[in-house]
């Protein structure tokens, strides 16, 4: 499936998602890490606070493309993945190493990055290797 | 208050996925693809992110000592690099490259119901509920000696 580059769109589109990260520390003081906030909603010992706004951040990240396909007339465009089988592996590895890896994209590689954590620096590093390395193997080499 | 604008900052951090194209798989599959159909965008958005949040993040800390409707920053403290950070990033990758999909993208495109999403999600849930609910699962780490 090819794709169209969109530096600015992109640009724009990730300052956008700097600026949610912003917000939701001035305004609560958390990191904007979606596996974090997620699973947040799971958690045994959570206080009913943080889950609380954990699922007001997720309630609203769903909203996002209702609301665009209100605005615009259409869903916004793309191409998913349709086998079954792969899509439940590729989930259950997503949400279970994001969670034991202490974050995601976002956690790791946005909010992390933007502190200078060190530990962010090299998950997001690892998971960008492992990544690239899996779609090299799955659309090269089998 | 702090509820209204966590429930802003997850509409505005959804809307920010749906303009970069990064809740599009296909874009990201792209950037992941090298030595294929590289689609180089996904750097613009990190970029594009770590431009705002970073000079945003060293302002908060900065200049306040708490948020403006909570009591404190909770920023993580951890600093060791554990076995349990890496493993859990490289099967996080692998999956991230498997799909084209991580947590945020993933939920974004939930409600756009593609069937290929409409499995994904379900399953991401889970393994994240397993990863907090099974706290001595120690997860074989490549090279990790318990």
């Amino acid at each position: 499936m090819d794709t169209t580059f969109t530096p600015w769109l992109s640009l724009g589109g990730g300052m956008m998602i700097g600026a949610s990260a912003v917000l939701l520390m001035a305004t609560n003081g958390r990191i904007a890490g979606i596996s974090g906030l997620t699973s947040r909603i799971f958690a045994r010992a959570s206080d009913g606070e943080a889950r609380g706004v954990s699922a007001l951040f997720i309630l609203g990240l769903l909203l996002a493309a209702p609301l665009w396909r209100l605005a615009s007339g259409d869903w916004p465009a793309q191409w998913v993945p349709s086998n079954p089988a792969l899509m439940a592996v590729a989930g259950l590895l997503v949400g279970f190493g994001a969670v034991l890896g202490s974050g995601c994209t976002s956690g790791h590689g946005v909010c992390g990055i933007s502190r200078g954590s060190a530990r962010s620096i090299v998950a997001t590093a690892t998971f960008m290797a492992a990544a690239f390395l899996t779609v090299l193997v799955t659309r090269h080499l089998i | 208050m702090k509820q209204i604008f966590a429930l802003l900052s997850g509409l505005l951090f959804g809307l920010g996925l749906i303009v970069s194209g990064m809740a599009d798989p296909a874009k990201v599959l792209n950037f992941l693809d090298l030595f294929g159909s590289w689609d180089p965008s996904l750097a613009f958005v990190m970029g594009g992110a770590i431009l705002v949040t970073a000079p945003g993040f060293a302002w908060l800390t900065r200049t306040r000592s708490r948020p403006f409707f909570d009591t404190s920053f909770r920023i993580p403290d951890k600093r060791d690099l554990d076995p349990k950070l890496l493993s859990g990033a490289v099967v996080f990758g692998t999956g991230w490259g498997l799909g084209g999909f991580c947590p945020g993208p993933a939920l974004t495109a939930l409600p756009i119901a593609a069937s290929g999403t409409l499995i994904f999600v379900p399953f991401m849930l889970i393994g994240m509920w397993a990863a907090r609910h099974v706290p001595d699962f120690s997860f074989p780490a490549k090279g990790a000696t318990r």
